[in-house]
């Protein structure tokens, strides 16, 4: 009896308490470190908070434990972290600003972390078996449909700095395209995994590279039309990237052919060139990028400027947190939130941050691998390389390496909407993970068991 | 579909490798770079943080940092504000460091410079506040305030120089402005004396000894000229040369003439030495087209001109024009047509000529100090180049001796002490006074000082100004300060 206990497949929720519990202790010292910087003393309710903390932490890992006991073990950690984290640098900003706690922008983010939590925790008591979601897929793809365009219907469209992404209800304001991105990748699983044989009957070859047919380039014609709309309407160049991105990303993993994503590619660059000749506000974005320090450039804004002086006056370790002046920065605490970091924590600690994104990322898309339905593996690779994206074309637009869109970073940033999409992200990866993890019982109790997928 | 994920995940990587490599770029590779962009704020705020090495004068502060409660935490002062304004430069929140020393070596003394690395990780590591290096400049006090008391209210410059280091000694251009003005924390007040300073039909701002619009140098170029012959091989200080009262220049209608409209000398003719002592133009106007320009040219080079110094304040390079012809050479010959230079470059000539030829490159900061003003580096003397022989310079030193004795120049006698100097009127506009220069050395066997003195349109004496008498008092003054110190 003693072999079968020690086959028995490791589930790793262990771990992940033990993850959890190093993730809330960096942000307890990140949290003390920015309290002491700026009044010279650790705040006195110290306990209370880390406890408010650990407390959602924990419960969010005995749901899991309860109804999801094969998930994954890093993905609720490094989230917790990356939320953490980003509250943090959020607070150390409020007191830059002079707003109290009680006032602030981190009290809007901690509540929004709690209700993202509370939203991912009912996700996966919902949602039993990741499958179901496979029969809202029209659902899916109307949501996703009507949430972009939400916010060009009148009365509840709002346009901020430049960019129509926002509805607004009341006092609240909300980025629907945050939560089309995962809708939206519901929809392209359930319709890839549809369609895939269809669209993978080969075409011409044309340069060694096997193409599609013609009469099957409908519907990346289609994303490419809307991306280019919402680019043209809504003036948002990050989500018509991350859109179309994603699109041709779950087309190559759903077909296995490589001639999706060149022409993907070759659509994108035309779209880059259209909308280059086209729309004044895609060229002020690349005179920005290409002659950041321009006296030109700086007329339009400074922004991309001061992130990166920001970024070179941290240096390779940073001025400490709360030590250097992030504030400088317009958007310090949303698209600038990882100039923010870079500023603070130095070259090293934005490493030890992205290297974060690289492991949910990776995670991810391990996730895929290892599940075994077509849906869930299109689904979780969707989801993974919609984060990649996503942080590729935020910090790539701070980092000078592609052209600045208004997008938000992924758990750092603030912003309600984005926490909401992100936590429920993490969700749906946790839910497919405990899948892809179990153990396949073929047969009720007979045989021996068989080794754990993905448990390593 | 495992492998295309696979290859997804790949791609996936590859895009965060991208943002590795991007972000080291910025806060590794480049960071030194974005930092000393001129508009950064953050390096200016850090500046404030530290506290800013002093700018010491004969051992007194002339620029140094005071620590106040605001959010500032160090407010520059400038003791001797007007003195020293174009030596100091300003520090300024709004307008960032400038306008002399301030901007120059900036990087020493806000701490940044790679020089003070040592220094700084020593500082890390037993926790003091880092500090920003003092800089001791090689400005004689005495000299300073002689050259400045000297012009008064005219407008001008004066630079003297160490002929045998090339440390500059007097460096002054009036008018001048308060550097405290620019460098208040009161930011209200600094943003309305910036563009009142800037609007001023006297650019306050531009330091004349060294850049701004550049002075034809007038008959003090003669030196030049006077050089090339005396270094051709052909003339001696005792030559013939031709001295009409006025010289037909081919191809062009109005001839030129002496100032005086006499002849330098009996039956048309002068020696080379007579005709410097009285400032004649003919003779160095022929003199000129007898050399050709592509000699003067390469004279006024081998002395520092078509060169841009650093000294650490960037000195514009004076210019004598290229491709002239024949008139043009004439004109040029006696310091007109497009000859421009800074006074800078004028003291070098004369501090050469002192120096056996030796052209040194001046320089104002004599030591980098540190917290403890102990000395971390100190300034070498460098030579510039060899600008005549040294049987050029003894015979150019004895004709400017007469200039001084029995010529132009007996303004600047100074008794007991042998001068050596020449003036220069420098017509430089139509209906304009001309400009009045003086340039010198003293003692003129073994000289401690050499100087160049302008006075813009006459100073005080307008169109009756000559360099002799206006320029020429200023000179002496500033000379005698050094010798006296």
């Amino acid at each position: 009896m003693s072999v079968v206990t020690s086959l028995r497949p490791r589930r790793g929720r262990n771990v992940e308490l033990l993850l959890l519990l190093f993730a809330v202790a960096i942000i307890t010292l990140a949290y003390a470190t920015v309290e002491a910087s700026a009044n010279g003393a650790w705040p006195a309710n110290l306990a209370t908070q880390v406890g408010g903390v650990l407390a959602i932490a924990v419960v969010f890992h005995l749901v899991l434990r309860w109804t999801a006991s094969y998930a994954d073990p890093l993905l609720l950690p490094i989230a917790t972290l990356l939320n953490g984290l980003g509250l943090v640098m959020i607070h150390r900003l409020d007191i830059a600003k002079g707003n109290e706690l009680g006032e602030g922008m981190a009290l809007r983010q901690l509540t929004w972390s709690a209700l993202g939590v509370a939203i991912a925790i009912g996700v996966l008591l919902w949602l039993r078996d990741h499958r179901t979601l496979r029969r809202y897929t029209f659902l899916a793809g109307t949501a996703g449909v009507v949430l972009l365009l939400l916010p060009l219907f009148p009365f509840i469209g709002r346009e901020i700095n430049g960019a129509r992404i926002w509805i607004g209800l009341g006092p609240f304001s909300f980025q629907p395209g945050e939560i089309a991105k995962i809708v939206l990748a519901v929809f392209f699983a359930g319709y890839l995994v549809r369609t895939r044989d269809v669209l993978s009957i080969a075409g011409p070859r044309v340069l060694g590279m096997q193409f599609p047919r013609g009469r099957d380039l409908g519907p990346i014609l289609l994303m490419w039309a809307i991306s280019l709309a919402v680019l043209f309407w809504q003036k948002d160049l990050g989500s018509a990237l991350l859109f179309f991105g994603l699109f041709v990303a779950m087309l190559y993993v759903a077909t296995e052919r490589v001639g999706w994503i060149a022409i993907g590619l070759l659509l994108a660059a035309g779209g880059a060139v259209i909308a280059f000749r086209l729309f004044g506000h895609v060229q002020t974005r690349v005179l920005l990028w290409l002659h950041t320090f321009s006296p030109e450039a700086v007329a339009q804004s400074d922004q991309l400027a001061k992130g990166l002086m920001g970024m070179a006056s941290g240096g390779l370790l940073g001025t400490g947190l709360g030590q250097g002046r992030p504030y400088i920065t317009y958007f310090a605490e949303s698209d600038f939130i990882i100039a923010s970091f870079g500023e603070e924590l130095g070259l090293v600690g934005l490493m030890a941050i992205l290297i974060l994104y690289v492991l949910l990322a990776e995670r991810g898309f391990r996730i895929a691998v290892g599940v075994r339905d077509g849906f869930g593996k299109l689904l979780a690779a969707g989801l993974a390389f919609s984060l990649t994206l996503q942080c590729f074309v935020v910090v790539g637009g701070v980092t000078r390496v592609i052209p600045l869109t208004g997008l938000t970073m992924p758990f750092l940033s603030s912003g309600g909407s984005s926490l909401l999409a992100n936590w429920t992200l993490v969700a749906l990866l946790l839910r497919i993970s405990d899948q892809a993890r179990q153990p396949v019982l073929d047969t009720a109790d007979s045989g021996p068991v068989p080794a754990a997928v993905g448990g390593r | 579909m495992n492998s295309p994920i696979r290859r997804l995940s790949a791609i996936a990587a590859a895009l965060f490798f991208c943002l590795l490599v991007s972000s080291s770029w910025i806060q590794f590779a480049a960071a030194k770079k974005i930092n000393d962009l001129p508009d950064n704020k953050r390096t200016l705020l850090a500046s404030y943080n530290r506290e800013r090495g002093s700018i010491l004068v004969g051992g007194e502060a002339i620029a140094r940092s005071v620590a106040t409660d605001g959010e500032l935490k160090w407010d520059r002062r400038y003791p001797m504000a007007q003195l020293y304004s174009h030596v100091t430069g300003y520090y300024s929140y709004v307008y960032g460091a400038g306008g002399g020393i301030e901007g120059a070596e900036d990087e020493l003394l806000s701490g940044r410079s790679d020089k003070l690395f040592y220094r700084r990780v020593s500082d890390l590591l037993t926790g003091k506040d880092p500090v920003g290096a003092s800089l001791e400049l090689t400005i004689n006090p005495a000299a300073q305030t002689a050259a400045d008391r000297g012009l008064g209210t005219q407008r001008g410059a004066v630079v003297a120089l160490d002929p045998k280091t090339g440390a500059i000694l007097a460096m002054v251009s009036h008018p001048a402005y308060d550097p405290a003005e620019l460098s208040s924390h009161d930011i209200g007040a600094v943003e309305k004396a910036w563009p009142r300073l800037l609007k001023d039909e006297g650019d306050p701002l531009i330091n004349r000894s060294i850049a701004g619009d550049l002075y034809p140098p007038g008959s003090t170029f003669k030196l030049v000229t006077a050089a090339a012959a005396l270094e051709s091989g052909t003339y001696t200080q005792n030559s013939t040369v031709p001295g009409p009262a006025t010289l037909q220049l081919p191809g062009v209608a109005a001839p030129l003439a002496n100032h005086d409209r006499a002849p330098c000398g009996p039956n048309d003719k002068t020696t080379l030495i007579h005709a410097l002592e009285i400032s004649c133009n003919t003779a160095f106007a022929s003199l000129g087209m007898q050399l050709g320009a592509e000699a003067l040219r390469e004279q006024a080079g081998k002395f520092g001109f078509g060169q841009t110094l650093t000294v650490p304040m960037r000195a514009t390079a004076s210019s004598v024009p290229a491709n002239m012809n024949e008139p043009n050479t004439a004109q040029a010959a006696i310091g007109q047509y497009d000859v421009r230079t800074t006074p800078l470059q004028m003291a070098m000539v004369a501090a050469a000529i002192g120096n056996g030829g030796e052209v040194m490159k001046p320089y104002l900061v004599r030591r980098v100090l540190g917290s403890q003003l102990q000395t971390i580096d100190e300034a070498t003397p460098e030579r510039l180049s060899e600008a005549v022989s040294t049987s050029t310079a003894r015979q150019l030193t004895t004709m400017m001796k007469d200039v001084v004795t029995s010529g132009t120049g007996t303004a600047a006698q100074i008794a007991g002490v042998d001068v050596a100097g020449k003036t220069g009127t420098a017509q430089h506009a139509k209906g304009a006074a001309p400009h009045a220069w003086f340039v010198s050395f003293a003692p003129a066997a073994d000289p401690k000082v050499a100087v160049a003195v302008v006075v813009e349109d006459g100073g005080n004496a307008g169109s009756e100004a000559s360099g002799g008498a206006v320029a020429g008092p200023i000179a002496k003054s500033v000379m005698e300060a050094v010798l006296n110190s």
